[in-house]
């Protein structure tokens, strides 16, 4: 018993340590940080309680961002999820040159987001940029996607939802191929239409898969934000700042620790909340192996 | 009808789907004065591909990224595996406790600790190296997690019979658990590749030089320029080095998907 | 009495001398330049970096680390990191931020004199001295260079009867002549804008800066502690500007991208751009149409701002490490040598001496373009530059794009701007 406790913690320690140190650790000493002034040159950080966390409040930008945010994982994890069970379906039956669609849809997750944001941005461009061209014949306008205040979110969110429906049908197909066939067989037997069979049988089926895409969804909706790097920075008028970026932008261009240090606890505490959410209540509801 | 429909469906967000691969390539080999207009006529060339070989040192990004690739997935096998079985297949105390601890980081990602760990890395003094890339990502809690429900359905008898040949802990999990897991590891190992290969704010954040830097961060130092954008260039860059993942996945993906299915991934 | 100052001079000399020595002894130092892996401007440093070496035996190694911004970022987060380089370009504006951070070291602690400095620092442009002033000394040496310019195409000029010889010289004539290039298609579509400038995050502040200085106003005090936002003659630029899109209809709606400026001259979707001389070999070599270069106009005559690059001179290096790079800062900005960087690159020579040297006057003979910009140094001002100054930049960048986004009036984006920058420099108002 003793001996087993023993070697247990042996074989766990490497992963704890690491885990630890760059994770556990750091958001802790981010929530610490979060309580003191930024220190500048020869001034020396300073205790002031929660006044980062009551600046933030009245941060309009901060509340810009939460609000982007908020828009860009509600609109990015519903369709690309959908997209990807779509496409998963599409590419599960024998349609014809069903490797090159399914080749289609994966190439996403192996661009770099850096690259294609890159190519997006020639797509985006207004006047011959390749989708005011393709419009141009249907009496379309010229479209300023990026630099409208109007347009350049829902045009991150697009580039996303591209980006991750993919990848996410790759686990929707695993789980389809992995579905006995003789439910199928017993289905077309009882003539049950096509819609019925996966409404009562291949949706239940796929619940455990669809909560784990979402976890994936849901993170990857505070986390992906390379796009916004190179498209937008932000702009136009703090239309595209999204909570990471903000926080990169606090640590990485105003070197203003104490900022990022708040913002970040914000993201954390915002994250802890959906990751209950998620698992307490829709875990429970879902037959999870 | 509507099967033909669906069909159409498909091939048509297929389309839309690769269609920024499309572009990549039309513009990478054809002259600049192309990469905006559209016409069949136009000339085919390979100057695009060589002035971007030629300009930055992408074979350095390649290798860098690619050791950075390889000493990750290496290390999270490694670190996550022992971790993994005794969650699995180990009693002590404390157990539950710690693994909730390890699953926490499936929500906190190191990315969003950007500030925190460059501050680590600076008192390592590993700022500016390989290293530092790879080392929040090492212990896994997605791998452990993933590891651990595999270990769980290996057959308890397989494990008891290496027991009683006089098999080591180690020989056990080695002989045993990780043949068995292979899919798993496919499939994570694919997740985790792509995951790193793509991996940009925190490599930007942390790499300064050639020497360190990947090809994500390579290609967006590349690309802003006081000039302004050149497509040409850039998506040549872009095909030059996505090549070698995607060549991968149209070879493998037969397995890849199987590797999943197996995996339980789903 | 003659005595004494020889003797102080050879003491001077004998306390000096184990500098230099020192100095020698130093082989590596690490330069920390703003410019994308690849194309020429690397390339010619690095053959800077190999002439310096072969000459002196120390080794500079330039990190080559993306834009303005990226290097900024890179460079101060390295140095606070407790590494980093010796010394860096950086943008000129940056002064008062990098200042605050207690990183910098000034010219006058690098081991020279205070006459030798005099007369090295007295040999540039005044222009380009504008942003290194600060508390009676001096903080950088001028580099890479520019002031924005105005890229016209001459066939367009031409097409539409404008005389290709004479571009706008005030706001009204701009307007008219970006108004008349403007072409539509039947289907009503614009083909081809009349005027665009850069209102993106990183450089709509210096697209303002020149507006500004076009109005007559200048947008903050030298010690870079106030702002001067909310005045009737910064609205008044910014409704200039404005009004080019909303009113004219030359430029279209919302906001331009800088790295996207080139592609629409190349392509010819815009007949004038306004950017940074720096681009000129680019254009000269890609555009297939006649282009011309031109100061940028002003409401009554033409004003503009300079931009670029300094070389600044970090703390944390040592006595030895400071003299080795002010030795390499010397070597780039000897005439000779600013002039060749000109020829190659575009960016202006920022001496009138080097404007001097055989090299640079055959080609300004043979390629008029290039000796514009330096014409207008005269009118040009410094940048925009205060303590804070990104997030300075932000404010008012974000404040510019919802005045063309048409969701702030020109007046309230500059009130909203002033606030904001009053919050943000607040700490800083002395007394």
């Amino acid at each position: 018993m003793r001996k087993e406790t023993l070697q247990a913690w042996a074989l766990i320690l490497p992963a704890l340590l690491l885990l630890v140190a760059f994770t556990h650790w750091p958001a802790v000493a981010t929530l610490v940080d979060s309580f003191y002034t930024t220190p500048k040159g020869s001034r020396p950080p300073r205790f002031v309680g929660l006044e980062n966390f009551t600046d933030l409040w009245t941060d309009p930008v901060f509340w810009r961002a939460m609000h982007n945010n908020a828009i860009y994982a509600i609109a990015t994890i519903p369709i690309s999820i959908v997209l990807a069970l779509a496409m998963a379906l599409a590419v599960n039956t024998a349609i014809p040159g069903r490797a090159l669609v399914r080749m289609a849809y994966f190439t996403p997750t192996m661009l770099p987001m850096i690259a294609v944001a890159n190519i997006w941005l020639f797509f985006f461009t207004p006047d011959y940029g390749l989708f005011d061209q393709i419009l141009a014949p249907f009496g379309g306008g010229r479209h300023n996607w990026l630099g409208d205040t109007a347009t350049a979110l829902p045009a991150m969110i697009a580039v996303a939802v591209w980006k991750e429906a993919g990848f996410f049908m790759l686990f929707f197909l695993a789980a389809l191929q992995a579905m006995p066939p003789d439910l199928k067989e017993a289905a077309n037997l009882e003539g049950s239409s096509r819609w019925n069979f996966f409404r009562r049988v291949t949706l239940p089926l796929l619940m455990p898969t669809t909560l784990f895409v979402l976890v994936n969804a849901v993170i990857n909706a505070f986390r992906l934000v390379d796009h916004v790097v190179v498209m937008t920075r932000g702009g136009p008028d703090n239309a595209t700042t999204l909570l990471l970026y903000y926080i990169y932008e606090a640590g990485f261009r105003f070197w203003d620790t104490a900022l990022a240090s708040t913002l970040t606890v914000v993201l954390l505490i915002l994250l802890g909340l959906l990751a209950w959410l998620q698992f307490g209540v829709l875990g429970k509801r879902i037959h999870y192996r | 009808m509507t099967r033909k429909l669906e069909i159409t469906g498909a091939w048509l967000l297929g389309f839309i789907w690769v269609m920024p691969l499309l572009y990549a390539v039309w513009t990478a080999f054809h002259p600049a004065e192309f990469a905006t207009h559209f016409s069949l006529t136009a000339p085919l060339t390979l100057k695009n591909i060589e002035s971007a070989w030629a300009a930055a040192p992408f074979a350095r990004y390649f290798l860098n990224t690619t050791i950075l690739v390889t000493l990750i997935l290496v290390a999270q096998f490694t670190v996550c595996t022992p971790a993994a079985f005794a969650f699995a297949r180990m009693n002590f105390p404390g157990r539950d406790i710690v693994f909730a601890i390890v699953l926490m980081q499936l929500m906190v990602m190191p990315d969003i600790l950007l500030v925190a760990n460059y501050r680590t890395m600076a008192r390592l003094d590993l700022v500016d190296t390989i290293l530092a890339i790879a080392l929040p990502y090492l212990g896994s809690a997605f791998g452990i997690f993933l590891l651990r429900q595999t270990f769980r359905q290996v057959p308890q008898e397989l494990d008891d019979a290496a027991r009683l040949e006089g098999c080591s802990l180690a020989a056990r999990i080695w002989r045993v658990y990780v043949p068995l897991a292979r899919p798993t590891y496919l499939a994570y190992g694919l997740v985790s590749v792509s995951y790193h290969w793509n991996n940009f704010l925190w490599p930007l954040v942390i790499t300064n030089s050639v020497t360190t830097r990947p090809v994500t961060v390579g290609l967006s130092v590349f690309a802003s320029t006081d000039q302004g954008i050149d497509w040409s260039i850039i998506t040549a860059a872009t095909i030059l080095t996505s090549a070698p993942l995607l060549v991968a996945f149209l070879l493998f993906q037969r397995q890849f998907v199987q590797s999943f299915m197996r995996a339980g991934i789903r | 009495m003659i005595h004494r100052r020889t003797l102080l001079a050879a003491t001077a000399a004998s306390l000096a001398a184990p500098t230099i020595v020192r100095a020698q002894a130093v082989t590596k130092l690490s330069f920390y330049y703003p410019i994308a892996v690849g194309g020429p401007i690397p390339a010619i440093i690095d053959g800077y970096c190999a002439e310096f070496k072969a000459q002196t035996g120390i080794e500079v190694t330039p990190v080559y680390a993306g834009n303005y911004g990226e290097t900024l970022t890179k460079a101060v987060t390295a140095i606070k990191g407790g590494s980093g380089p010796q010394f860096a370009v950086l943008l000129a504006a940056e002064m008062h931020s990098l200042q605050d951070m207690d990183i910098l070291t000034p010219l006058d602690s690098l081991g020279l004199d205070a006459a030798a400095l005099k007369t090295w620092t007295d040999g540039f442009y005044p222009a380009f001295l504008a942003n290194s002033r600060a508390e009676g000394k001096l903080w950088s040496v001028p580099f890479q260079r520019s002031t924005a310019v105005m890229y016209y195409n001459k066939d367009a000029f031409a097409e539409v009867g404008l005389d290709p010889a004479k571009f706008p010289r005030t706001w009204a004539e701009l307007e008219a002549a970006a108004a008349k290039l403007t072409k539509k298609d039947a289907s009503g579509r614009v083909t081809r804008w009349g005027v665009k400038m850069a209102a993106d995050v990183g450089n709509a502040q210096w697209t303002f800066g020149a507006l500004a200085n076009q109005a007559g106003h200048i947008l903050m005090n030298e010690a870079g502690t106030e702002t001067y936002f909310n005045h009737p003659k910064a609205i008044e630029a910014l409704t200039y500007w404005r009004g080019l899109a909303a009113t004219h209809h030359a430029s279209p709606d919302g906001i331009a991208n800088w790295a996207q400026l080139s592609p629409d001259f190349l392509e010819g979707n815009a007949a004038i751009v306004q950017h940074t001389t720096g681009n000129l070999t680019n254009v000269k070599a890609n555009a297939k149409f006649n282009f011309g270069v031109a100061g940028l106009p002003g409401k009554d005559g033409p004003r503009t701002v300079v931009g670029g690059g300094n070389i600044y001179f970090f703390k944390h290096a040592s006595a030895a490490e400071r003299a080795a790079a002010l030795k390499f800062t010397q070597f780039l900005a000897a005439p000779e040598r600013a002039a060749d960087w000109s020829i190659k690159t575009g960016y202006i020579a920022t001496q009138p001496a080097a404007y001097e040297t055989k090299a640079l006057k055959d080609y300004v003979a043979g390629f008029p373009p290039a000796d514009v910009a330096r014409g207008f140094l005269p009118v040009a001002v410094g940048e925009l530059s205060t303590f804070e100054n990104q997030r300075v930049y932000a404010a008012l960048t974000n404040n510019i794009q919802a005045s063309l986004n048409l969701t702030k009036s020109p007046a309230q984006a500059m009130a909203d701007t002033q606030v904001e920058a009053d919050r943000i420099l607040k700490p800083f108002k002395k007394g």
